[in-house]
């Protein structure tokens, strides 16, 4: 008896590309705008200003920051999540158009809804956890990783004032929590009692650890241009422009800034430095006898990690939130006087989550390319890429910075004489690489540039 | 060189071990004492001049009849691109082959699948084991007296003629089936006797 | 039960002995693995084979000469035409038929079609296997087209029973000719866009470069054939130097393993020799298309075949190496014997040998440089 499986419609009917229009633009719009809202609101400051302005007593000022807080971890929890299950949508449909294929488009239009499709896929399957497996560590596994991920959002800077929380040691705390997601992933591999996963655990134990530290040596270069540790001190430090940009103004810093993408890429285990689950190799690596909603976190971390590794390299080198031609000082002037500041303030606020979250997709747009488009390097290769290349670098990369630094204090026109001369020869290359792009489509298609089927 | 002399250089070396070229019909070839078949295959690759030293394929022929089991060599140069075809017989009832596999590694897993499949021992094999067919496999395929056994391990290698299963989900179908809408014209009564109308009942 | 693999390979303390397979992304099938790794580093593979055996040459012996061709299409799947094809040079031989020339050239265009097809595949598979996923993706699309331009000549995608004893089942259709051609046009612009994204990738030679070497010697040792021979430096193609069917016609080149980007006979020859095979088979197509003869495409053939006794070889160049029938025939309707020589068989036992030393890594690019289908292993 053959199934007969329902032809699919000519065009999508206009309800569906309605909701998934407003959802692909409501969910990020409302997440970045709880952000913008409850992250100036929920400071301590503001919220003695509120309860004062009530004439509430102060006693209910502890379950006040108490409760802001929990609103913020839920917040910051659900926009990590919200947005790696996004930025899953949009690898499939990017790998979909780089191997010539459509990608996922059936949940919604253009399959948007495909993410919360797997997730509840994922939450229906059987939790199963081998028999022989060391039970409560294997539960205990993918929290460990999410802890890891959902750590880093506190001191992420989302715009001019859109930060939890501006920890002076706020770099350092980035790459402290990032290492416990190496630690869930080891544990699931020790803890899977399966050759694959074990296989998986080590290699990426071995290369998490190896790559903390041309990782750590090279955030040097921007802590010792800015001179402090604090995310928002680095970026208040860089201006709007791109030769204003740490990348730019120092030539060591530009190789920082590749050392740090690099190792930042292995340290979240995407191509080419996938090994740790490689399919081909370890079947699924340290997943393999992961399944439902356990299998899913894991994931979620996975494609998280890229939005938090853009994240610390456009907040590191690219300027992050800052905006051409405005000077984070004229915001704060905006301000005004008042418990909650001027409406002015938060447009200019707006602005600036505008730019960082451009900034940061345009970097994850990178690592997603960079995925389908490279082959895995072996284990050997990869460590070696790590301590013969990466690590010398980094660290004469600091040393050059450190003489730089001195340079710039006697001469402070060199900074922006490197600026301009990395920022053209950038310009220069993009618009070689855009024409040569160009040519290629020319080639296969003709004159006509058809994007139709996207 | 042409078969013929490779096979007269044959003979002048080893004498009455080696049998007499068959008349070129298709493929000619010689049949070799099997004790000799491993000096024979070293002398047939060094021999400057020779030089088979690509071992093509080994295969197994039993003959119930004539009561042996060939093993079959087609060998072939590269360099002089000529090649010959020698076969070794072993009595079928203990059949005991030189392993040529020091001659050609490439002999070893044709040796034994030859050894997987029809029994023939291949003694000074270093690794002589089935290799198709499980380790605790009973009886050798390919020779012609073979019979399947029930099964492997519980599972069955036997079915119901398939014919017979198609008749039977046939006549289930039959009977499942509604009795053919009657004919208006024909008499209400006596619905167990179809008189077969025109139209086929049974389609 | 004590399996003798076990005792063979035993499992001191400090090594970890893993079962690669049958069940495993990179085997290209089903195929088994114990790989005795000390860490990443392997101290030996031994390949475990034989969960595909149908008992194929045993059929063969059952059913009728003619009855055997769709059975051919089962021991290689992935190129089915080349085991058609030796199926029935081997029974033609017994038959002392000729073929009309029609009915070879047809046969030479089928089977560079499907050797391009196949050799897709494979280098598609080995950049999946290496970690690039992309441009398996691309290469399937490539292969899609062929498999429809041979669905027009024979009806079937992938298990063809196109070449019948005495010539081929059925000419090409009307306007077939100029689809081919224009395909090819697409195609060898196609080869160039596929080096591009994947052959002179840095990452992707490093993977393959110097890795598993096989000298000339080992390689005529352990019976490799076919890109895989070449790939090791020997310059040798069935289809040149024991010609066959219609290939004396034509004007090719065989590329030859030279040390592409490390060492000859190194798992990136191995690949880049069937990256040039697929332009030559492209070649071979033009000509082939070009000088085609008219004239009948089936040779008489009675009813019944019944070879008079005796037996023949035939070797033809697959996608996969040379492949060998050895057909006995008694003088009844049914072969006495058939055996199959497949270059995969061969291909998988060379890897106990070479793998000492080698990574676990190193492993996956051994196997998908031999281009190894299972069921080509197994029969």
């Amino acid at each position: 008896m053959p199934v007969n499986y329902s032809p699919p419609p000519k065009s999508t009917p206009k309800v569906i590309v309605a909701v998934t229009l407003a959802a692909a633009a409501g969910i990020p719009f409302l997440f970045l705008g709880l952000v913008l809202l409850l992250t100036p609101v929920l400071k301590p400051a503001t919220i003695d200003g509120l309860l004062s302005n009530a004439g509430i007593d102060p006693s209910w000022r502890t379950p006040a920051y108490v409760a802001a807080l929990f609103v913020l971890a839920l917040l910051m929890m659900n926009y990590g999540a919200i947005f790696s299950g996004v930025i899953t949508w949009w690898e499939r449909r990017v790998a979909g158009r780089i191997q010539s294929r459509i990608g996922p488009n059936r949940a919604g239009f253009g399959g948007f809804f495909i993410f919360i499709a797997d997730a509840v896929k994922m939450l229906l399957k059987e939790d199963l956890v081998p028999a022989d497996a060391d039970a409560l560590l294997f539960r205990a596994a993918p929290y460990f990783v999410v802890t890891g991920f959902a750590l880093t959002f506190v001191v992420l800077p989302f715009g001019h004032s859109l930060v939890v929380t501006d920890l002076n040691v706020g770099v350092f705390y980035v790459t402290s929590v990032t290492a416990l997601v190496v630690v869930g992933i080891l544990i699931s591999g020790w803890a899977s009692n399966s050759k694959w996963a074990l296989f998986g655990g080590v290699r990426a134990a071995a290369q998490v650890i190896s790559y903390e530290i041309p990782a750590g040596v090279s955030i040097f270069v921007p802590i010792a241009m800015a001179g402090t540790l604090s995310m928002q001190g680095i970026i208040r430090a860089q201006g709007g422009l791109p030769w204003e940009w740490f990348v730019f103004r120092n030539p060591a810093a530009l190789i920082a800034f590749f050392v740090l993408f690099t190792s930042q890429l292995a340290e979240a285990n995407r191509t080419p430095f996938d090994l740790p689950e490689a399919e081909s190799e370890l079947v699924a690596g340290y997943l393999s006898e992961y399944s439902g909603f356990r299998f899913a976190l894991f994931f979620l971390v996975e494609w998280g990690n890229i939005w938090v590794l853009s994240a610390i390299v456009t907040t590191l080198f690219l300027g992050g939130w800052q905006i051409p031609f405005v000077s984070a000082e004229y915001i704060d002037g905006l301000r005004g006087a008042g418990v909650l500041p001027s409406l002015a303030w938060w447009g200019w606020n707006a602005v600036s989550m505008a730019v960082f979250t451009a900034k940061t997709i345009a970097l994850c747009n990178l690592v997603i390319w960079l995925r389908w488009t490279l082959p895995r390097v072996r284990v050997d290769q990869m460590m070696g890429l790590c301590w013969k290349y990466l690590v010398p670098a980094a660290f004469a990369c600091f040393v050059f910075t450190l003489f730089w630094e001195l340079a710039v204090s006697v001469a402070p026109r060199i900074e922006l004489v490197s600026g301009v001369g990395f920022t053209v020869i950038a310009v220069v290359l993009a618009v070689l690489f855009a024409r040569r792009v160009h040519q290629n489509i020319q080639a296969v298609q003709g004159e006509k540039i058809d994007l139709s089927n996207w | 060189m042409k078969v013929n002399d490779i096979h007269e250089k044959l003979m002048a070396e080893f004498g009455d071990a080696v049998g007499p070229l068959t008349e070129p019909k298709i493929d000619p070839f010689a049949v070799v004492k099997g004790d000799r078949i491993v000096d024979i295959s070293r002398f047939l690759k060094t021999t400057l001049g020779i030089e088979l030293d690509h071992c093509n394929v080994i295969s197994g022929v039993d003959w119930p009849k004539r009561n042996v089991i060939e093993v079959v060599y087609h060998l072939f140069s590269y360099r002089h691109r000529h090649g010959i075809v020698l076969k070794v017989e072993a009595d079928r009832a203990k059949p005991v082959v030189p392993s040529v596999e020091g001659v050609w590694k490439t002999a070893n897993w044709m040796e034994r699948e030859c050894y997987d499949l029809l029994g023939v021992e291949f003694t000074g094999h270093p690794d002589l084991r089935r290799i198709l067919l499980p380790d605790d496999w009973e009886g050798y395929p390919l020779r012609k007296d073979y019979q399947e056994h029930g099964g492997y391990h519980g599972i069955s290698n036997e079915r119901e003629n398939p014919l017979v299963e198609l008749r039977r989900l046939d006549e289930k179908r039959k009977a499942e089936r509604p009795p053919a809408a009657p004919a208006p014209q024909a008499a209400p009564p006596a619905p167990s006797t179809p008189v077969a109308p025109a139209t086929p009942a049974k389609a | 039960m004590e399996r003798l693999i076990l005792r063979r390979v035993g499992k001191p303390e400090d090594e970890m002995l893993i079962n690669f397979g049958p069940q495993h992304p990179s085997t290209h099938g089903v195929l088994n693995f114990l790989v005795e790794t000390d860490g990443e580093v392997m101290k030996r593979a031994v390949p475990e084979i034989g969960y595909l055996h149908r008992a194929l040459e045993k059929i063969g012996e059952a059913v009728s000469y003619p009855g055997f061709m769709p059975y051919t299409d089962r021991i290689d799947y992935v190129a089915a035409m080349f085991a058609n094809e030796g199926y029935a040079i081997a029974v033609e031989k017994l038959l002392k038929l000729e073929v009309p020339p029609r009915a070879q050239w047809l046969r030479a265009i089928s089977c560079e079609l499907c050797r391009i097809a196949s050799h897709l595949v494979a280098v598609g598979a080995m950049a999946s296997d290496i970690g690039a996923s992309t441009p398996l993706v691309h290469a399937l699309r490539e292969r899609e087209t062929l498999n429809d331009l041979i669905e027009a000549l024979c009806g079937a995608r992938l298990t063809y029973n196109y070449h019948r004893i005495g010539g081929v089942a059925y000419d090409m259709p009307t306007g077939w000719r100029d689809r081919v051609l224009k395909y090819l046009d697409h195609f060898d612009t196609y080869i160039q866009e596929f080096d591009r994204l994947i052959s002179f990738n840095a990452i992707y030679v490093k993977r393959l470069a110097n890795v598993a070497v096989i000298s000339k010697a080992a390689a005529i040792d352990y019976g490799l054939v076919g890109p895989n021979l070449r790939g090791s430096g020997m310059d040798w193609d069935v289809r040149r130097d024991a010609p066959y069917g219609a290939y004396p016609s034509f004007n090719f080149e065989v590329p030859v393993g030279r040390g592409f980007q490390g060492t000859i006979g190194d798992a990136y020859d191995r690949y880049f020799v069937r990256m040039l095979e697929m332009a030559q088979s492209s070649r071979i197509t033009r000509q082939a298309l070009e000088t085609m003869p008219e004239g009948e495409t089936m040779a008489k053939v009675p009813r019944k075949i019944k070879p008079e006794a005796g037996e023949a070889l035939s070797r033809v160049e697959s996608a996969r190496g040379e492949m060998a029938y050895y057909v006995i025939s008694d003088g009844t309707d049914k072969a006495y014997r058939v055996r199959a020589r497949t270059g995969s068989f061969t291909a998988m036992s060379i890897i106990e040998d070479i793998s000492p030393g080698l990574m676990v890594a190193d492993l996956i690019a051994l196997i998908a440089s031999f281009d190894v289908v299972a069921p080509e292993i197994d029969r």
